[in-house]
């Protein structure tokens, strides 16, 4: 593997070896283990747009298998500002670095960066885009505690339009063989594309307004924020975001082995008195990013 | 004058476009992207023999390779390109879309990074359905409404 740019470029071969690395490898992301493979490595982290998971957990997984990281998280204190273009940014970097991982506003970022770069491009989001490694630790999540990534009933919540991290795991899924359901308020429906694919591949489920109706047969039920500016009113917004608002309530009524996950941040989609129920994962989703992308990193740096 | 005059001549060499969508003639010049220099001729409009309209275009001394032609299945999917030489069509085909094209279509997404300032090429590759769909090779999205996505 030498690329990391988007989910369709991942065979389910791959991604089953991803996972199974990542899998090996939690111990060392947990720090109850030691693994220094790659020791005298420089990941450039170069983030043109705000993250706190993504680009932590990039870091940590680098730190943890003994390398360095050199980068920026914001631009403003780079040449960017001067009008740089990202095809010079990324000749710069590759030159510092073993490694590139790139987050940037624009979609198709990551396509352009390897096209410039003499070093692994893994995109950590580019603009409504791809974010393959989200996907990867969200199949991550779903395989530890469900056992295996096919023959089941996923609900995809929340704003199915403009969320890419939904976008990606629909087409992901698919590779497996499972049944999507997608519930999502009018307006922000999954686009066509991905309802045509599933359709295509016999994996479409239902598709409604309102988790109620899907909650008792969902094993994942998979909440995702509902951006207020996407609303020119904020009292319609208000009662949308109502709707979606999962609780312990809604919770219950799920299959007792269901979970919930969340690329977090979140909001208000989620109260807090779900946090302590068993089926919450999102926190723990989050930390899988480590172990994932550690597994990643050694994968397009150390070759193996 | 005869009310049968001939509105166009026959040319003697050269390439002859026949059964172009009707009033799509201008947009074929555009992908073709010929110079101002050639002679050429454009029927837009014209009774068709199959029924309907269709646009002809006549182009003097110009020879279209079968890529540059394929361009032409991009605005108009049906059209058949003659090749003349001393008056005689020496060879004949249906254009057909190119599966991949570079730099004559701008992707249609503005926060695609084909549309900013950087040193590269927008690309489009056809869909491998029969849906005539071009998808940006950057940003994966679908060209929409492709004949104003032509590069001025």
């Amino acid at each position: 593997m030498r690329h990391v740019i988007s989910v369709h470029d991942l065979t389910v071969e791959v991604i089953i070896d991803v996972l199974d690395r990542a899998e090996g490898m939690l111990d060392i992301a947990r720090g109850k283990a030691v693994n220094d493979c790659l020791k005298g490595k420089v990941l450039g982290s170069i983030f043109f747009e705000p993250s706190t998971r993504t680009r932590l957990s990039f870091e940590t997984a680098m730190t943890r298998l003994g390398g360095g990281v050199i980068g920026f998280a914001g631009t403003e204190a780079t040449s960017v500002v001067k009008g740089e273009t990202l095809a010079d940014t990324i000749r710069m970097v590759s030159g510092y670095a073993d490694a590139i991982v790139l987050r940037h506003p624009r979609e198709g970022a990551a396509k352009l960066a390897t096209e410039f770069s003499s070093v692994p491009i893994i995109n950590a989001g580019d603009g409504a885009g791809q974010h393959p490694t989200q996907t990867l630790l969200d199949l991550f999540t779903i395989r530890q505690h469900m056992g295996r990534l096919k023959g089941l009933n996923i609900s995809l919540v929340g704003d199915l339009r403009y969320g890419r991290t939904v976008h990606s795991l629909a087409f992901a899924l698919s590779k497996f063989g499972n049944t999507i359901n997608l519930v999502s308020p009018e307006g922000l429906e999954m686009p066509r594309e991905v309802v045509e694919h599933l359709q295509d591949s016999g994996q479409f489920g239902i598709a409604c307004h309102t988790p109620e109706e899907v909650i008792t047969t969902t094993d994942i039920l998979y909440v995702t924020r509902i951006q207020k500016e996407r609303f020119p009113d904020p009292v319609e917004y208000k009662k949308v975001a109502g709707k979606y608002t999962i609780d312990p309530q809604l919770v219950s009524q799920g299959p007792a082995h269901m979970i919930v996950m969340h690329p977090l941040p979140r909001i208000n989609e989620i109260t807090p008195e779900v946090d302590a129920m068993p089926q919450a994962k999102y926190f723990v989703q989050a930390a899988n990013g480590v172990p994932v992308r550690m597994a990643l990193l050694s994968m397009v740096i150390g070759g193996v | 004058m005869s009310d049968k005059y001939m509105k166009v001549e026959k040319i003697d060499h050269g390439t002859v476009i026949d059964h172009i969508l009707p009033a799509r003639a201008f947009d074929v010049l555009r992908v073709l992207g010929l110079s101002n220099d050639k002679t050429m001729s454009i029927l837009v409009n014209s009774h068709s023999k199959k029924g309907g309209r269709k646009d002809i275009l006549k182009l003097e001394d110009v020879e279209l390779s079968a890529e540059a032609a394929n361009l032409v299945a991009l605005v108009s999917p049906q059209a058949t390109i003659n090749i003349i030489v001393g008056g005689k069509v020496v060879k004949k085909f249906n254009a057909e879309a190119p599966k991949v094209v570079r730099g004559i279509l701008t992707c249609s997404n503005p926060n695609c990074i084909s549309n900013q300032n950087e040193p590269i090429t927008a690309e489009f590759r056809l869909s491998p359905d029969e849906s005539h769909r071009y998808v940006c090779t950057y940003c994966d999205r679908d060209i929409i409404d492709l004949v104003k996505r032509i590069s001025p």
